[in-house]
């Protein structure tokens, strides 16, 4: 039973600390993100920027990025993703381990952006991943990438132990398994997940 | 037991071994008990940068490749010994002059040696 916000701010005033282990929990999940490190086009130059020393995205816990999926917890899909490379990319995601965010970094990837007419280009890399966190821009410069990551965080700390809203990898019956799609004969295949995008319905 | 001088040390030493297994218990637990396992095939599968592996990693390289390694040796070290040469030249002496011909000769023997062995015919 979570303490009472006030009760917890009078207790603090008296010097004495009360806390659940959600909150730990959580306070230490959101203060390790670690990304995954690979960027796809312009965007990851400002997802770099964003690392070094200016804007330094270490201040979040976050510095780390890792060269293997196996050991990140979060994938900014940082660029354009064309139709060869998505594959890739669910790849990846599928090889992440739990639990796993993704911040769609870009017009590129949130929705295909200026290249949303190309024969090549995917729109929108929430066709097949969930995302959690979607940033416009084109590019996104870096203070709204540390937005992006400080509203990612507020998700995690919002998510709780048990309950419908608990964390993938705390809920058995949570999608492991994101099907990979293949190049088909002039698309990939299939054109999008429907357990992660629901396909709008054209009314003509 | 207590009174032996030794106690103190065997107290430390299983409080250390705590201290560092007492984490590694913590996480196991915490991954046997609450965070059930998603494997699947693509999870499970050899990472390698996204794309599907393919054949095996266990290959077999020829051994003559391993000759042409030694002897690219030879140019490697001769090139980085020659460029210092070459530069401090004008301010060298005669003795400083024979001591490099004498290496780039040991050198230039074992070359001559290898392409009289036939080593440098790939076969």
């Amino acid at each position: 039973m979570a303490v009472d916000q006030n009760l917890k701010i009078e207790l603090g005033k008296q010097g004495i600390f009360v806390t659940t282990i959600e909150e730990l929990y959580n306070w230490g999940r959101r203060s390790s993100v670690w990304p995954m490190q690979f960027g796809l086009a312009c965007c990851a130059i400002e997802m770099i920027a964003t690392t070094m020393a200016r804007y330094d995205l270490a201040r979040f816990g976050a510095e780390v990025f890792r060269p293997s999926p196996r050991q990140a917890d979060l994938m900014i899909v940082s660029g354009t993703v064309t139709k060869k490379m998505a594959p890739q990319v669910v790849r990846l995601y599928n090889q992440m381990a739990e639990p796993r965010y993704v911040i769609a970094m870009g017009a590129c990837a949130i929705s295909g952006g200026p290249f949303k007419q190309g024969y090549n280009v995917l729109k929108g890399i929430d066709r097949y991943i969930p995302v959690d966190v979607h940033i416009p821009g084109c590019p996104p410069r870096p203070e709204a990438l540390i937005q992006a990551f400080m509203t990612l965080q507020k998700k995690i700390d919002g998510q709780h132990l048990t309950g419908d809203d608990r964390p993938r990898h705390l809920d058995p019956n949570a999608q492991g398994e994101f099907p990979v799609p293949e190049q088909g004969e002039h698309d990939l295949e299939p054109p999008s997940n429907p357990g992660v995008w629901p396909v709008p319905i054209t009314i003509r | 037991m207590a009174s032996s001088p030794y106690f103190s040390l065997a107290v430390l030493f299983v409080a250390a071994l705590g201290f560092g297994l007492a984490p590694l218990g913590l996480a196991w637990l915490w991954a046997r008990v609450f965070s059930p396992q998603k494997p699947n095939a693509v999870k499970n599968a050899i990472y390698e940068c996204g794309l599907e592996s393919k054949g095996d990693a266990w290959l077999q390289f020829r051994s003559a490749y391993y000759l042409y390694g030694i002897i690219f040796l030879i140019f490697d070290v001769e090139a980085v010994f020659l460029l210092p040469f070459a530069v401090a030249f004008t301010g060298l002496g005669a003795a400083a002059c024979a001591a490099m011909l004498i290496f780039v000769l040991l050198l230039v023997e074992g070359l001559a040696w290898a392409w009289a062995k036939g080593v440098l015919t790939w076969q």
